[in-house]
């Protein structure tokens, strides 16, 4: 155990999704051909100005009041200077002094005790552009199409202890910006990014140790590894008598280590002041009140409902939780009658492992939620066992349908009928009499041989409750 | 005589009689163009080509239906930008700009069928009060050709001094419109902020900038700035107050009109052949039933200062998108922060220069509380002495100049008397109010520019009092051709 305290805070950068740009009418859309979605505005010419997107500013009230924050009733816009070819006006359009919302939090569960992460504040800007460098170095190529999209800007309280709270304070962030529905949150195509700060403390130490920060986090795993190291480095570097610097620091996956980025020397003075563009920004009760109607369930509520009222174990409550879509998909098999811990067996088990092995998420297969709830019904009155089961998950996942038709079609229906398995079953025992003598002279496992030899036989239609039944009978027998 | 020698309201009805046709008035700018700009200097760019196929097809159109701008020669000040046509701001650094967009100012005269005649010089990017800081060419007051026009609209002022168009756009930061129209012997009206919008306008200073008409006559003002008014969706900044029609408040009625004159704008600092015509401006709206009293603005003495810290902040990060990257000069080096230090070092002159530096200098951290903060602080002071003067008056009136116009290379390497120049016409600007400039007689065969402040959007008192004083006066102030000497 070391003798240090980790001390983290994130920021978290995450792209709206408004229809358009944040300042300009420009479509707000990943992917287009380099330089389409543009306009004079976004571009900075001469003479243009901005023109504050009040969906972005809905998004960005939605997003604080889902983490818990204050809404400042009066807000406004700032300027950020800095020079680089990705932005066109040389200056960002931010908040410095008055953000949206402030003094928020986060609850993640840590061993199973919730912990609530401060969010310190939550501000709108616009996002830049994108700088292409050519292969063979010959210069760099500017992508205008993201500049001007609204971002928000979430800034937590130093409050993570260990990198893995990171984690899971990004997860549980995620989850929330996509049960708002304000951004697809994907961390490969730029829409969720992350920025971490650290520092280490001998343990009753009041004050903060010297922080780094780590850029290049390019998913979750690269957070939580990129803290792990820069714990353990700054931790090396304190017990061989040595002092942290005030740097920023580049995570690479390749190597598993962070290296020096720029140093605090290199820190910018963005000279921020008042955007005089953009008159300031009243938000009354009103806007706020038609904002909170607007915002679902979220997944704290959701857990716990899912715990209290559909009697599931708190893990898989907080699994089916962590992403709206699989949430969803739950209730909707739950509300066509499926039992709700055999639905989140399916959930967890063989559908994880299928999305997880075809990068998919649940919306992205041909099974619905009736479908996988008419399946688990089927299981449920014995119409097919689990191991048939599987075999018709394989078709409903991969192509849709109704089980019951696949059951059908396919000539999978179980097989209960008593008399049907006892001629089925005649031959079988007869043959592996010995079988049945080893069970009766205490030798468990040749129980589980015979009823395996049915099924086998059966090419696994037979209902195991009753083939069990039958055996057992006919060794009484004997 | 020449055409422009006429009211608007003249020159429309004429053409709506077919006494005259659009393009005798193009024919006249150009002519006129050709005969003194080699003298004056006022513009930039001529839209020659396409004026006077616009004029053309107005003449062959049917007159009804044609709006009182129809057909008007107008000239543009070089920082509205116009697709197709050249806007260089006076500037190296845009030098070969294209813009992709009109103004909404220049959409507007457009829609009324004014005729574009060019783009006129002006002040780099705003920032003078001569147009002698122009990359291009220094523009010559047409009173006096050794002396300036004023700045930083100066191209718009001798313009239409000079009688080669009609009327003219201006932009107004800290005097930018009032001042050269002072020096030039024309009339130029600064509206509220937020009364005409800034869509199209290179900014220079964001919460300061406003367009405004210059023109010869105070009618011809009101009208072109009814044409130019209004809420715009392209500036958050532009006022949803409906436009009136101005031209209704030239009623010539000034009777019981109360008429505050700050001590400060007859005190030290101005010159003493201004203040006897401007003294004598003000014995006449007296003797017109005005009511004259005289005030104090206590913290206009600080106006100066402030001023050139924020518009100087707001420039700084303004112009800061001339970088090379996309428009504009580039020099050609290997290395990124090479490249934008020597394109901004050559494409920028001295004076904008030196309010970028200034501006980075005053918002630098650690440096903010002390300047720009305490500049703004100054800002709410100054408003606060206009909103008490307005509590019991309808206008304040005024010099616009301490001097009149000065020889062409007197202040230019002395800034801080040049910035002086200023300082009766940066305190409306931080007020956020409305003033015009008009003339008020000749000082030593120069024009003195008399100024009526008002209350924010009080645009209507200020023409109404211009008006009735300009009606008689007693003297009418030609296009100066007489004086034009070579």
């Amino acid at each position: 155990m070391s003798n240090f305290e980790t001390v983290i805070g994130l920021e978290v950068h995450v792209e709206l999704k408004t229809k358009t740009k944040a300042f300009c009418g420009c479509a707000n859309q990943f992917g287009a051909e380099p330089n389409t979605n543009t306009c004079p505005i976004c571009l900075g010419h001469p003479g243009v100005l901005p023109i504050l997107n009040h969906e972005a500013v809905d998004y960005a009230i939605k997003a604080a009041l889902a983490l818990n924050c204050e809404i400042s009733r009066e807000t406004k816009f700032d300027r950020k200077n800095y020079f680089y070819p990705d932005n066109p006006k040389a200056y960002q359009i931010s908040q410095f002094d008055q953000p949206i919302g402030r003094n928020g939090y986060i609850e993640i569960e840590v061993d199973g005790e919730k912990k609530r992460i401060g969010v310190h504040r939550l501000h709108l800007e616009e996002d830049a552009g994108k700088l292409n460098h050519l292969e063979d170095g010959s210069g760099s190529l500017v992508d205008f199409n993201r500049v001007g999209t609204p971002l928000i800007e979430i800034v937590s309280e130093a409050d993570m202890r260990n990198p893995h709270e990171a984690y899971l304070y990004l997860e549980k962030l995620k989850a929330i910006m996509q049960y708002i529905d304000v951004s697809d949150v994907k961390m490969e195509e730029g829409s969720l990014r992350c920025d971490a700060n650290i520092s280490i403390r001998p343990f009753g130490q009041t004050t903060f140790g010297t922080k780094t920060e780590l850029k290049n986090l390019n998913s979750f795993t690269f957070v939580e590894k990129g803290l792990a190291y820069e714990e353990k480095r700054q931790e090396r570097v304190l017990l061989s008598g040595g002092e942290v610097v005030q740097e920023t620091r580049r995570y690479n996956d390749a190597t598993k280590t962070t290296t020096v980025m720029r140093g605090k020397e290199g820190s910018d003075d963005y000279r921020y002041f008042p955007e005089p563009d953009i008159i300031k920004l009243k938000i009354d009760q009103e806007w706020i009140d038609r904002i909170e109607a607007e915002i679902p369930e979220l997944p704290d509520a959701r857990q716990k409902r899912y715990v209290d009222e559909l009697g599931l174990p708190g893990y898989d409550a907080m699994v089916l939780t962590q992403t709206k879509t699989m949430s969803d998909f739950f209730e909707a098999a739950v509300a066509e009658g499926a039992d709700a811990k055999l639905v989140s067996n399916w959930l967890m088990g063989d559908v994880s492992a299928y999305l997880n092995s075809t990068y998919q998420t649940i919306d992205q297969v041909p099974m619905t939620a009736t479908g996988l709830a008419k399946l688990v019904k089927l299981i449920e009155k014995g119409t097919i066992s689990s191991k048939i089961a599987k075999k018709v998950f394989k078709d409903l996942i991969e192509k849709g349908g109704d089980p019951e038709e696949i059951v059908k079609a396919k000539g999978l229906v179980q097989i209960s009928d008593e008399g049907a398995l006892r001629d089925l079953m005649a031959p079988i025992l007869e043959a592996n009499k010995q079988s049945m003598i080893d069970y009766k002279n205490g030798k468990d496992r040749a129980l589980g041989f015979l009823v395996g030899q049915v099924m086998k036989q059966s090419r696994g239609k037979a209902n195991p409750k009753i083939v069990n039944k039958i055996i057992l009978e006919e060794i009484d027998k004997l | 005589m020449p055409l422009f020698e006429e009211g608007l309201v003249s020159l429309a009805q004429k053409l709506h009689n077919k006494e005259i046709k659009a393009s005798d008035l193009v024919d006249e700018a150009f002519a006129r163009i050709d005969e003194v700009d080699k003298d004056v200097k006022a513009f930039l760019a001529l839209n020659e080509e396409a004026a006077r196929s616009e004029a053309h097809t107005l003449d062959e159109s049917e007159a009804d239906g044609h709006t009182l701008l129809a057909g008007m020669p107008i000239g543009i000040k070089d920082n509205m930008v116009t697709r197709g046509l050249k806007t260089t701001c006076a500037s190296h650094i845009l030098e070969n700009y294209d813009p992709l967009y009109d103004a909404t100012v220049v959409e507007k005269v457009h829609a009324q069928k004014a005729i574009m005649i060019g783009k006129l010089n002006m002040d780099e990017f705003a920032m003078g009060s001569s147009t002698e800081t122009s990359f291009f060419a220094k523009t010559r007051n047409p009173w006096d050709l050794e002396r300036v026009p004023g700045g930083s609209s100066g191209g718009s002022a001798a313009a239409v001094a000079a009688g080669e168009v009609l009327f003219a756009l201006g932009t107004d930061t800290g005097g930018s419109i009032r001042q050269p129209s002072a020096f030039c012997g024309v009339v130029g009206m600064k509206p509220t902020y937020g009364r005409v919008s800034r869509y199209g306008l290179v900014a220079f200073a964001s919460s300061l900038d406003q367009a405004g008409p210059i023109t010869r006559t105070v009618e011809d003002n009101a009208f072109l700035l009814e044409a130019i008014a209004g809420l715009d969706r392209h500036d958050s900044t532009s006022a949803d107050v409906p436009v009136p029609h101005y031209a209704d408040a030239l009623t010539g009625d000034i009777k019981g009109l109360r008429v505050a004159v700050p001590k400060e704008y007859l005190g030290e600092g101005i010159d003493e052949s201004v203040k006897a015509s401007v003294r004598a401006a003000i014995q006449q709206l007296e003797s017109l039933g005005a009511v004259i009293d005289e005030v104090s603005l206590p913290h206009s003495k600080y106006a100066v200062p402030a001023y050139y810290i924020i518009a100087s902040s707001e420039a700084s990060a303004n112009l800061a998108r001339f970088d090379g990257v996309r428009y504009g000069v580039r020099a050609e080096t290997n290395d990124l922060i090479e490249m934008y230090k020597k394109s901004r070092s050559e494409g920028f002159g001295d004076e904008v220069k030196r309010r970028i530096m200034l501006g980075t200098f005053a918002l630098s951290s650690g440096y903010y509380d002390a300047y720009y903060k305490k500049a703004q602080q100054v800002r709410t002071l100054i408003r606060q002495d206009f909103e008490k003067v307005f509590q019991n008056h309808d206008i304040i009136v005024g010099p616009t100049t301490p001097t009149t116009a000065f020889k062409i290379g007197e202040n230019i390497d002395d800034p801080l008397t040049m910035y002086a120049n200023d300082l009766l016409t940066i305190p409306v600007n931080l007020a956020g109010a409305p003033a015009i400039s008009l003339p008020c007689g000749l000082a030593d065969g120069l024009p003195v520019g008399l100024q009526m402040i008002g209350r924010p959007f009080g645009e209507e008192t200020l023409y109404r009092a211009a008006h009735a004083y300009e009606q008689t006066a007693g003297f009418t102030l030609t296009p100066a051709k007489g004086a034009m000497k070579k």
